[in-house]
């Protein structure tokens, strides 16, 4: 999967351009994905369906006033910054074949971190920026080092630090919450300093004051990872560990080094993305909460509707948060908002089918070719043959 | 002390059976993690018929038709795996974790739309049967015990005797190990995989009722069950895909879940003033460590995850 990016030779059919086919795979996951949603609304109650996969639809344009539409626009992508970020953690340690479902533990340590320094040591937003960076790397760290060393899943010892993570930043952060409410103390009234400034951009979103500069930068995260993935040699060492980690041995590469690197900078990712949510004082921590927070495993959706590409995911992960903020447009009495929820675990099982086709799409489109008598497929192409030769 | 005892058999059943739903789906080469969502399903159709049959039935009807229901909705809710796993040999990682996802918010929508239903107000996902829990469990003195235990503990020996005793096992065993060599001596693969997804449904939905009714009788269904099923992987794996194994790591497992329970009802654990957050997090520290220290040499079936192809030998 990691090598789906053919360069597009001329005499190749429309389909057989992976960046094409990743983009119909994914508008083809949506449509299922709303359409079962729908049928869901309408078993709920038909009266209210098609206002209500409206209402999910339009999110920020419910708002007749522009003024008001444009400020909720804003908080959409305040929130989609960090599923970003998120999305490009999962999708930076899948390269490597990892699957980084520890991205939502990394995320609440990196909300835990940042918060306590910005509550507790009064520091400055960069500087709590950082200590989110390294709360979320050292969680990918542990990840990495029992992964590399150790033989631990993954995906298991991820979720395992996601429960530890959420129950050790509950205890940490009730030092520093508010005394009348379950909730952290608000960084305006407390330290100023450690919001993200926002050199003006909350001009643009009707002086909605969470706009910060956290949006560019998730923005500029997601295209340095793009550089990184492709014109790298880290970057191609990570590709050719997901592929096979033993050649990647055997061709001199330290592939436990590089899985532990991976995690960190995963970790980093996510503990990243946790700063530029909760520096933006647009979200107080609840000390009391009984449920990693769904940024996380939202992220997977993102990631895997974005077609695996940094770039790609920057649209899925706005999609992702678009629905998810629409969700809360729906009149409660009546639908529950986890429809949104259930839009994107449809979308992320679907994803799995997606790419078996796109292989079996290739493998047609590639035998064509070689009845016709062209020359070889290039070589990133046959990266992609090998890969569909070792899941078989 | 006899709390601790009860609430330890308990999560110990709750384990054994999602464990050994784990260990017949790893055995067939498919690696199950969507147990977790399979829990959460099964508890959510267990839960409604709770909810909806009337307490005067009787005892031994309810509790089996609570069973059935939650292990026909596990079935029908692996089913979604195995399709995607087997069939069209979707990245089993990524099904899994969907399933994950889809049961916590198909669970709530269900919950909550019942909700809304009886009383416009009440917009909680919170599912309540009270009254007909009372028919699962049996007093001796201050002990309760609940029929559910005695459950794990045939499923655990009927476990064992299917998979080691009998053709079946060996050939679903087989199709872990080595699918070509079972597939060349006339087993199919596909079959058995799906056999070994649809027990490990059976398995985890049972367990997903016996999870939620161990508490008050009531349940959240927004919360999930709080990575039980993945709690229920570490037992699997620290007990070595064995069945018995899988039982005796349950108990050790059960035990520390069931301190975070109960630890306030012990004079000497309250004077430590430990914060209760430590006892939550203790099930999930241990499983770390233990996994840490068994994963190295595993005993995993050799093929697991890796889905199989007829047309490659």
């Amino acid at each position: 999967m990691s090598a789906n990016k053919n360069t597009n030779t001329p005499k190749k059919s429309f389909l057989a351009n992976s960046a094409v086919q990743s983009f119909l795979a994914s508008i083809v996951c949506i449509v299922i994905g709303l359409l079962i949603g729908y049928i869901v609304l309408l078993l709920i109650n038909s009266k209210g369906a098609n206002d209500a996969i409206l209402s999910i639809l339009k999110n920020f344009l419910n708002y007749s006033s522009p003024a008001t539409a444009k400020k909720y626009f804003g908080n959409t992508l305040v929130k989609a910054a960090p599923l970003l970020m998120c999305a490009l953690s999962i999708q930076f340690c899948y390269q490597t074949g990892l699957f980084n479902i520890g991205a939502a533990g990394q995320y609440v340590a990196g909300a835990g971190a940042c918060l306590f320094c910005a509550l507790s040591f009064k520091l400055p937003w960069y500087l709590c920026l950082l200590a989110a960076i390294i709360a979320g790397g050292i969680f990918g760290i542990i990840v990495g080092f029992l992964k590399a060393y150790l033989n631990v899943n993954e995906v298991i010892s991820g979720i395992m630090l996601n429960w530890m993570g959420l129950y050790s930043v509950n205890m940490l952060l009730a030092k520093v919450k508010e005394t009348a409410s379950p909730y952290t103390m608000t960084l305006a009234s407390t330290n100023k300093a450690a919001i993200i400034p926002s050199l003006g951009l909350e001009k643009l979103f009707s002086n909605n004051k969470y706009v910060t500069i956290a949006i560019p930068l998730a923005l500029i995260v997601a295209i340095v990872l793009k550089i990184v993935l492709s014109k790298t040699v880290f970057g191609y060492e990570i590709k050719a560990t997901g592929l096979s980690k033993d050649a990647a041995k055997y061709s001199g590469m330290k592939e436990k080094k590089n899985i532990i690197l991976t995690l960190f900078i995963g970790g980093a990712l996510a503990g990243a993305g946790a700063a530029f949510l909760y520096l933006t004082g647009y979200e107080q921590w609840e000390v009391t909460q009984s449920s990693v927070p769904s940024m996380g495993f939202n992220g997977i959706a993102a990631t895997f509707l974005g077609g695996l590409d940094p770039i790609g995911t920057i649209f899925a992960s706005y999609f992702i948060q678009h629905i998810t903020s629409g969700g809360a447009h729906l009149d409660k009495q009546i639908y529950p908002a986890q429809i949104a929820d259930l839009i994107s675990s449809i979308i992320i099982y679907l994803c799995g089918f997606a790419f078996i086709v796109k292989f079996i799409v290739n493998r047609k489109l590639n035998e064509k070719v070689s009845k016709l008598g062209y020359p070889p497929e290039n070589k990133d192409n046959k990266d992609e043959n090998e890969e569909g030769g070792k899941k078989e | 002390m006899i709390l601790l005892l009860q609430y330890t058999l308990l999560f110990a059943s709750v384990l054994t059976l999602v464990a050994l739903g784990g260990c017949f789906s790893e055995h067939s080469g498919v690696i199950n993690l969507g147990l977790e969502g399979i829990m959460v399903m099964g508890a959510l159709g267990g839960a409604l018929t709770l909810k909806y049959i009337s307490p005067s039935t009787p005892k031994f009807l309810i509790i089996v038709s609570v069973m059935l229901v939650a292990i026909a909705v596990g079935m029908v809710y692996s089913m979604l795996l195995a399709f995607a796993c087997i069939n069209f040999k979707a990245d089993q990682t990524l099904i899994g974790t969907a399933l994950n996802i889809l049961a916590t918010a198909l669970a709530s929508i269900i919950a909550k739309s019942i909700n809304v239903a009886e009383d416009p107000n009440n917009v909680s996902s919170t599912v309540q049967y009270v009254a007909t829990k009372k028919a699962l469990v049996v007093n001796f003195g201050s002990f309760q015990f609940n029929w559910f235990m005695l459950v794990a503990v045939l499923a655990l020996i009927a476990s064992y005797v299917v998979l080691y005793k009998t053709k079946f096992g060996l050939r679903l065993m087989a199709c872990g190990e080595h699918p070509q060599a079972a597939d060349s001596v006339g087993i199919n693969v596909y079959t058995m995989r799906w056999a070994g997804v649809l027990i490990s449904g059976l398995l985890a939905g049972l367990g997903g009722i016996v999870y939620i009714t161990a508490g008050v009788g009531e349940w959240k269904f927004e919360n999930g069950v709080a990575g039980f099923g993945f709690l229920a992987l570490a037992v699997m794996i620290f007990g070595q895909w064995k069945p018995v194994n899988i039982g005796l790591a349950a108990l050790l497992f059960g035990f520390f879940r069931a301190l975070s329970n109960v630890y306030s009802g012990f004079d000497f654990l309250t004077t430590l003033n430990i914060p209760g957050s430590v006892y939550n997090m203790m099930p999930y520290i241990i499983s770390l460590i233990v996994l840490a220290f068994t994963s190295a040499n595993s005993r995993a079936p050799k093929a697991e995850g890796i889905p199989y192809d007829k047309g490659s030998r």
